[in-house]
């Protein structure tokens, strides 16, 4: 995980003892960023969030952080100003989607290569990823008659992505619940394929657009 | 170099002014207490065109008298400059047909236009502009101006960026942000409105082109998506007019007037008229004389609209894809703001109002919009308005080149900024010790399709067996939108330096350099006015000091005093004569001092005589 900022022991100000805060409580000043998306936004890790509190409390971060209202002060609180809004944007982006909050998480609980760059076949998709391709070399090929056949395919990948999102969001209660790292195991399975079918979807549109 | 000194002392709050800087017209604009306004220029105008001329004097010219010049000595003459800014010579072949720029050899890395006998940047072209502004601000407001907001296209990229912000500097400014034109707009519009929504701004200039889509929530300006056109803006319609009349005179006189740089201005002024004037009428006539020959010709709106047909449809792609980025369907959008000249065209207040089914916002001027939205924000930046705040997003995808010329995508376009991302890098063979990686911008999956940003070199890493060493670089977007990268030795903990190359932009060392420059060209100027200002002043104290010798204090003074004045009047007189303004300051203040008790003297005689008619 990032460690460019540790969090600070004690303020770079006045010295107070630091808190989990943003702010000094004794003399108020911007203390250097905590870099864990959850506990930025004061939030439990959990993988189902309410959209609207955490849009609500992102706002109010962004009021209290964002370097347009640091111009005026010290180089060092406009330092941590720009970092801090950095980490809170990136955070939010993170945080606000359930797919890439569920990947965050796993990073979090030491899951490595979350998001591989490889595109290994899935082995129970093998046989519709097979015809897949033929449809898609014929229409690459001239073949429009191929047009209607990867419509259907992409209906099909379009209906298991849904589903896919509908298993993903009841692991997701569950592992809230049980904090299982079996649990953390099945979802990371389960992302792994929904971002092979989602390859395959943005594929097909490709080629449907062309 | 003689250095200015200003006593900043007495000064409240920084001034910080808001500026468009535009490819057509710049202007600049301040806020005290809402609403902002447009500073006027010594013309009582508001535009200052985006024209800058070099003289043959060695001076630079701004503005309308820049645009007179632009007929008579074209080749000293540039206008739409902005569509260089942060590009290199191969992205910029189109422009090069269509406008008169003169590059200048060796302009390779960093585009060099000749006027006359010298060569500028781009950057300085826009600096000239800049320092226009200031000045003018200056004079208005009656204050030295440092600080401004500058407002850049939203789909600029890092590089285009960079060279607005080399320009504030060279200008002499500090440039506090960079602020996206539509968001600008939407922050002019926004100010005395109370309810919330979703807001598109359509912005059509006169070389750019952006769409924003904003949500606005209790005074959060929040960006949701924005695309455009860096290469799409009114001047392209002057360009097709422009080609069509050349054709026609050809086929009429018999002459190709196209490389005559002079009537080429003539006549594009003609058509531009004719643009103009089809936006409130129905039809016009292109009037173009030159050279004792007449050519007119009717020009029916409806004849104009079918035209300029492609050109509207172009602005559509981009709005269809920036609602799709902000997941946002058309007839969610609350409201629409115009901005730039160009959306006065009647056709495209229509594409505009058909693709938003919302009737579009026009209270605002749309030359005016962005520069007053800029001193929003200026005001926000100088803490007089605390309870607005905008989220701009980044326009493009940043990425880097891996293996195969494969880009990685980091930081996803439209995404709020300030934003980072980190990412690790090792070695590729035993005891390497540099590490190469080249920045992109852009959405297409090879680098060479992309647009490159920077190469830099880690350097100085330990010799390690091939994969051991790791390297943590953090790529972090500023609310400008310009990138920063650090660089850390996880090994080590120890910061690696890291040496950013620009692809097309300036070094910090060649925008120092220019800096000097450009104080020097603009010093003569300035130093004329300090001096006539200090002469002024000198004019005031000789004239009060030889009334005083008349006076019957002045009598009573020994003649070493009276010697000492007579000293210091006449080595005013000489410094008065020569054009250092510093030492007929310093002249006028030592006259000032050995006057100093004859004064007293003078005031003392006068308020005794004032209490002596008086009754206790
Ligand atoms: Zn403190």
């Amino acid at each position: 995980m990032q460690d460019t900022f540790k969090h600070a022991e004690a303020c770079w100000q006045c010295g107070t003892p630091a808190e989990q805060d943003l702010f000094c409580r004794y003399c108020n000043s911007l203390q250097p960023p905590d870099l864990d998306y959850f506990r930025f936004f004061g939030l439990e890790p959990r993988l189902k969030l309410d959209p609207e509190d955490l849009q609500q409390r992102y706002y109010k971060l962004s009021r209290l952080l964002h370097p347009d209202r640091y111009t005026r002060k010290t180089s060092r609180e406009r330092e941590y100003s720009l970092e801090a809004t950095a980490i809170l944007n990136d955070a939010y982006r993170t945080l606000r989607d359930p797919i890439a909050r569920a990947e965050y998480v796993l990073k979090r609980e030491g899951f490595e290569n979350v998001e591989p760059r490889s595109k290994n076949v899935d082995l129970e998709l093998l046989e519709e990823v097979f015809e897949l391709n033929m449809a898609l070399e014929e229409l690459r090929a001239g073949d429009e008659s191929a047009r209607p056949q990867l419509e259907v395919a992409r209906d099909k990948f379009l209906a298991m992505r849904s589903e896919i999102d509908r298993d993903l969001q009841d692991l997701f209660e569950e592992y809230d619940a049980t904090r299982s790292r079996e649990i953390l195991e099945k979802i990371r399975r389960l992302l792994d394929r929904r971002r092979y079918v989602q390859n395959l979807v943005a594929e097909v549109d490709r080629e449907l657009s062309n | 170099m003689s250095v200015v000194q200003i006593d900043f002392g007495k000064r409240k709050r920084a001034r910080v002014v808001g500026i468009d800087l535009g490819t057509t017209n710049s202007l600049v604009a301040y806020m005290e207490t809402p609403p902002p306004k447009v500073i006027p220029t010594p013309e009582e105008g508001k535009l200052v065109p985006s024209i800058v001329s070099y003289t043959r004097e060695g001076k630079i010219v701004v503005g309308e008298e820049a645009r007179r010049r632009l007929i008579t000595e074209p080749e000293r003459t540039v206008y739409s400059v902005k569509r260089l800014m942060g590009r290199g010579i191969a992205d910029v072949q189109d422009e090069l047909k269509l406008f008169p720029f003169q590059i200048a050899e060796g302009s390779e890395s960093v585009i060099r236009l000749k006027l006359g006998e010298r060569t500028f940047t781009p950057p300085e072209i826009s600096a000239f502009i800049l320092r226009q502004l200031k000045q003018n601000a200056e004079a208005h407001l009656g204050e030295p101006v440092e600080q401004a907001v500058i407002t850049v296209p939203a789909y600029f990229n890092d590089a285009q960026r960079q060279a607005t912000k080399d320009a504030g500097r060279i200008a002499g400014l500090d440039v506090l942000r960079l602020v996206n034109e539509p968001t600008a707009a939407a922050l002019a519009y926004g100010l005395d409105k109370r309810h919330d929504g979703v807001v598109a701004v359509y912005d059509l200039g006169g070389g750019t082109f952006d769409i924003s889509i904003l949500r606005l929530h209790e005074g959060i300006f929040e960006v949701m998506a924005t695309n455009g056109d860096t290469h799409l803006g009114g001047d392209d319609i002057d360009n097709l007019l422009l080609r069509i009349a050349l054709e026609d005179i050809e086929s009429e006189w018999g002459r190709d007037l196209s490389g005559d740089n002079s009537a080429v201005q003539q006549l594009r002024r003609a058509v531009v008229k004719a643009k103009e004037e089809l936006s409130y009428a129905l039809k016009t006539v292109i009037d173009f004389e030159y050279e004792g020959r007449r050519y007119q010709r009717e020009l029916t709106r409806e004849l104009f609209e079918k035209l300029i047909t492609p050109f509207v449809d172009r602005t559509l792609g981009p709005c269809r894809d920036c609602l799709a980025d902000a997941g946002v369907r058309p007839e969610e959008i609350d409201e629409v703001v115009l901005v730039g000249g160009s959306t006065r065209i009647p056709l495209v207040r229509q594409a505009v109002e058909n693709l938003f089914r919302t009737r579009p916002h026009t209270e605002l001027n749309p030359e005016e919009v962005v520069a007053l939205g800029a001193a929003v924000q200026a005001a926000i930046l100088a803490g007089s308005v605390e309870d607005k705040l905008l989220l701009d997003v980044t326009p493009l995808s940043l990425g880097i080149e891996t293996m195969g010329g494969v880009v990685s995508k980091l930081i996803p376009r439209n995404s709020t900024i300030p934003a980072s991302a980190t990412e690790h890098f090792t070695t590729a063979v035993d005891g390497q010790t540099n590490v190469l990686i080249h920045v992109v911008q852009g959405e297409r999956e090879l680098a060479k399709d992309c647009r490159s940003l920077a190469r830099f070199e880690l350097k100085g890493i330990e010799p390690m067996p091939a994969g051991m060493p790791r390297i943590e670089v953090r790529f972090l977007i500023d609310a400008n939108g310009i990138l920063n990268v650090t660089a850390k030795d996880l090994r080590t903990g120890k910061e690696q330096q890291v040496e950013v190359k620009p692809s097309y932009g300036l070094t910090d060392d060649q925008v120092e350099k220019m800096i000097e420059e450009s104080i020097e060209m603009a010093e003569e100027d300035f130093r004329q006015r300090q001096v006539r200002e200090a002469r002024v002043e000198a004019d005031t104290i000789l004239h009060a000091v030889e009334k005083a010798k008349q006076d019957e204090a002045y009598e009573a003074l020994s003649e070493e005093e009276k010697q000492r004045i007579e000293e210091a009047i006449n080595q005013l007189v000489v410094a008065y004569h020569g054009d250092d303004h510093v030492l007929i300051r310093t002249k006028i203040e030592e006259l000032n001092n050995v006057t100093m008790k004859l004064a007293e003297a003078m005031m003392n005689a006068a308020v005794s005589k004032a209490l002596k008619g008086t009754k206790l």
